[in-house]
């Protein structure tokens, strides 16, 4: 009788830590989007801002 | 699933339970915080403009570098790290991780961290972090970690480059006093592992690692700690000559290598390493038993513990120096 509870909370332990480390992963390629995104900013700036004529 | 078909369910893959948490310590955290710490000295040190967004990129790539190759260190010494109780309880080891993740996060992030660091702020940055992931993981991992004595003295080589990484990402050069700061924290090395060496030597031999004192014996361990002592001494007094360090710099470099060396005469002076005790690596730093302290592990100790709280001050100064802009001396000219 003990084996299925033990295998539900395996399970839900598994579920836990699944969602954890998704969250972690779609923070990370988020933060990384904005990071390209800032960097694009800085190193384009002073180009863009002062065009040659 | 029905809850007979999970009774009959093979044991559930351990990386299914591994949590993000988990993957964070792959990357040595501890290291990590070290060498973003020197790195960020490197890059502030180095006084010339660079873009806060820029500085902070170049911070984070070399962390994620360090990070990179903590995690190719742990796949390829999992089976070292099981032998011995400091590092058993590592993601690896522990069964929490399988190591071909281990491994392909390393070098996920190696390529990653390489690549960002070059096309946001520049290549000799970049360049020198690629060299530093790669001497890591592979020429201090793979090859000198378990073939020689001098493992430790070649290998800090890696742990010693992130100030240069940090000056070149600043300026996009890196001049002598970007390598004098490198050079510190490689005569810094030795002495450092070899004293936590003295006291852990039963957890090195054990696992096969030819540390210094497993190989040569403690009184050689000894003997180098206090010769790469006096080697670092002369070394960390001299930014005040080439325009690096100003005189808080000084007054940190001077005193604290004085202590270093009294510290390192002790323990040459000591028994440290002669009368190892297998339960010593479960314990506490100062939990030293009578005998213990006869035998110098106190005095091992002692200078592991000096040896961060040094290495923390004098990159410490130097930030500080920078960070305030107090003129750097330059006795030289």
């Amino acid at each position: 009788m003990n084996q299925p509870v033990e295998t539900d909370a395996a399970q839900q332990a598994a579920k836990k830590a699944r969602d954890g480390r998704n969250l972690a992963l779609a923070l990370g390629l988020v933060a990384f989007v904005v990071l390209v995104f800032v960097v694009t900013l800085v190193r384009l700036g002073g180009n863009v801002a002062k065009p040659h004529i | 699933m029905t809850s007979d078909s999970a009774e009959t369910t093979p044991l559930r893959d351990s990386s299914e339970t591994a949590r993000w948490q988990d993957y964070f310590q792959l990357m040595k955290p501890r290291v990590m915080s070290l060498v973003v710490f020197t790195g960020l000295t490197g890059l502030l040190a180095a006084r010339a403009p660079i873009h806060p967004v820029l500085a902070a990129i170049a911070v984070l790539c070399i962390a994620v570098g360090a990070g990179a190759s903590g995690a190719l260190n742990m796949w390829y010494d999992a089976d070292i790290d099981q032998k011995m109780r400091r590092t058993r309880g590592r993601p690896v080891p522990a069964g929490k991780i399988k190591g071909e993740e281990a491994a392909s996060l390393g070098v996920v992030l190696s390529l990653l961290s390489v690549m960002f660091l070059g096309f946001a702020v520049n290549w000799l940055a970049a360049g020198l972090l690629a060299f530093t992931i790669v001497f890591y993981a592979v020429v201090y991992t793979m090859w000198l970690k378990r073939w020689t004595a001098q493992n430790i003295v070649i290998g800090g080589l890696a742990g010693a480059l992130p100030p240069a990484i940090g000056w070149a990402a600043a300026t996009g050069s890196a001049p002598l006093n970007a390598w004098l700061m490198v050079a510190i924290i490689f005569f810094w090395t030795p002495p450092h592992f070899w004293a936590l060496s003295l006291y852990v030597t039963t957890d090195y031999a054990k696992a096969g690692v030819p540390m210094l004192p497993v190989v040569k014996g403690a009184r050689e361990t000894r003997k180098q700690i206090l010769l790469y002592s006096l080697i670092l001494f002369p070394i960390c007094l001299s930014p005040v000559l080439t325009g690096l360090g100003g005189p808080i710099y000084l007054a940190v470099s001077g005193l604290g290598g004085l202590v270093f060396l009294l510290l390192a005469w002790r323990v040459f002076a000591s028994k440290a390493g002669d009368a190892a005790d297998p339960r010593v690596a479960d314990r506490a730093l100062y939990d030293v038993t009578e005998d213990e302290k006869a035998a110098g592990a106190k005095a091992a100790r002692n200078l592991f513990a000096f040896s961060i709280l040094y290495l923390f001050a004098l990159f410490a100064a130097l930030l500080g120096e920078a960070v305030t802009g107090v003129r750097p001396l330059e006795l030289l000219k």
